[in-house]
């Protein structure tokens, strides 16, 4: 919405003396610190803003690639009602892309420049999504576990310091939560199914668990942004903070499944009150983000492929409206 | 094949139901406005968020400067006497 305007107004902060700026940078930081929201037309750092703009449209990314994996299920659902379900959820991450595309636009990035990014390989999204489903159990592990996961990091977003991401964060919350029920419902049918389906579910369970505990990011101690985004409050808890509480909320859900955690080091301490985990392979992380996982390949041919073939469609339907417009000049 | 002309850019506000305002709610991209509220009922009230929704085209929209606001919104500053608490009225006398 607020994109005309920000050009000039970042050309004439910036073209400031390095006194003003630092105080312009001051006065931003006392209303982060104050717990004031950031808007659109409100004078920010640039590496702020970039940062926004990487962080929202890496996200925006994910909901539209996350739509992929489970996509390839819904002619194949169960039942009718499973298959009304997951069209819904769906149909829901795409519109978590809108309102995230919608909030980094509000930055001065158009969505046609996201897309290229996207397309090209530069612009990143979640790691968890280059891995296939490739059994209906697939849908309840990603529901359960890996919508699991995404409410642990999105919930405090709900409060990051930017007000456009902030308050698509809170729409989406809202709409993430039926995600995570209907996949562990599919996840409690299966396991309370035969012994082949608890099999599939234990299979599910045995493929997610790691690549979802990866979905926080990287350790603390290697995370590049942690400490900067803390003190904007993009961010309100570190990557190993929310992926513990992940581990102490999902385990006892694990157990009343009757599933197994694929994770011999799995235990409670007493001490801490938390689970201890075993250690993550960051090598495999690093490499499926680098776009050597199983399905990085096919995610991005897919979503190039709809971007080429709907051209027409853009094309077609502004020439449209183009001409209505004419004629309505004309008319008048 | 890529297009070069994005879809314009459309303001969403939603009435989330009847004696209340249309609130803004977000933006969405579209060849004309009929299809943005198509695209606005798709993306902003897939579950019943509304009964009425208005699209503006974002380029239309005027706003205040934020660098600016002081200034602008400086006339209401120093008249607290627009305040009911601002008169002192003795606690005998009541329904004031």
């Amino acid at each position: 919405m607020y994109t005309q305007g920000l050009d000039s107004l970042g050309k004439d902060c910036l073209g400031d003396s390095a006194a003003e700026s630092a105080a312009l940078e001051a006065r931003f930081q006392a209303k982060i610190d104050a717990e004031e929201k950031i808007e659109p037309k409100d004078w920010m750092p640039e590496a702020y803003r970039r940062t926004l703009i990487r962080q929202i449209s890496q996200h925006a990314h994910s909901e539209v690639i996350g739509m992929l994996p489970e996509g390839n299920w819904i002619t194949r659902a169960p039942t009718l009602r499973r298959k009304a379900v997951l069209i819904a959820k769906v149909q829901d991450e795409g519109g978590h892309g809108m309102y995230l595309y919608s909030a980094a636009e509000t930055l001065g990035i158009s969505r046609d420049q996201m897309m290229q990014q996207l397309l090209s390989g530069a612009a990143k999204y979640s790691s968890i999504f280059n891995y296939p489903t490739l059994t209906w159990a697939d849908v309840g592990a990603i529901g359960w576990l890996v919508d699991g996961a995404a409410i642990m990091n999105q919930i405090p977003l709900c409060r990051c310091s930017y007000g456009p991401y902030a308050r698509a964060m809170v729409r989406i919350c809202r709409e993430e939560s039926f995600h995570q029920r209907q996949g562990f419902e599919i996840m409690l049918t299966l396991a309370r199914g035969t012994p082949e389906q608890k099999r599939m579910a234990q299979d599910a369970l045995d493929r997610w668990w790691w690549p979802a505990l990866m979905m926080f990011g990287p350790p603390d101690a290697q995370s590049k942004h942690t400490a900067q985004s803390m003190r904007w409050k993009i961010k309100r808890f570190t990557n190993d903070e929310l992926r513990q509480k992940f581990v102490d909320v999902t385990v006892p859900q694990a157990e009343y499944l009757g599933l197994k955690i694929p994770d011999p080091e799995l235990r409670w301490d007493e001490e801490t009150q938390h689970y201890r985990f075993g250690p993550i392979d960051w090598g495999e992380f690093e490499r499926v983000l680098a776009g050597h996982g199983p399905c990085n390949r096919e995610r991005l041919e897919a979503r190039r492929r709809a971007w080429e073939e709907g051209a027409w469609v853009r094309e077609a339907a502004i020439a449209h409206a183009g001409k209505r417009g004419q004629r309505g000049v004309q008319a008048a | 094949m890529t297009s070069n002309v994005e879809w314009p850019l459309f303001e969403v506000f939603v009435r989330p139901r009847a004696g209340l305002e249309h609130k803004h709610v977000g933006s969405v991209h579209a060849a004309d406005a009929r299809m943005a509220i198509e695209h606005a009922r798709d993306v902003y009230t897939r579950r019943q968020e509304g009964v009425s929704i208005w699209v503006v085209p974002s380029a239309q929209i005027v706003a205040s400067d934020p660098e600016e606001a002081d200034a602008l919104f400086d006339p209401a500053q120093d008249k607290v006497y627009r305040h009911p608490t601002f008169y002192a009225i003795p606690d005998e006398v009541k329904n004031l």
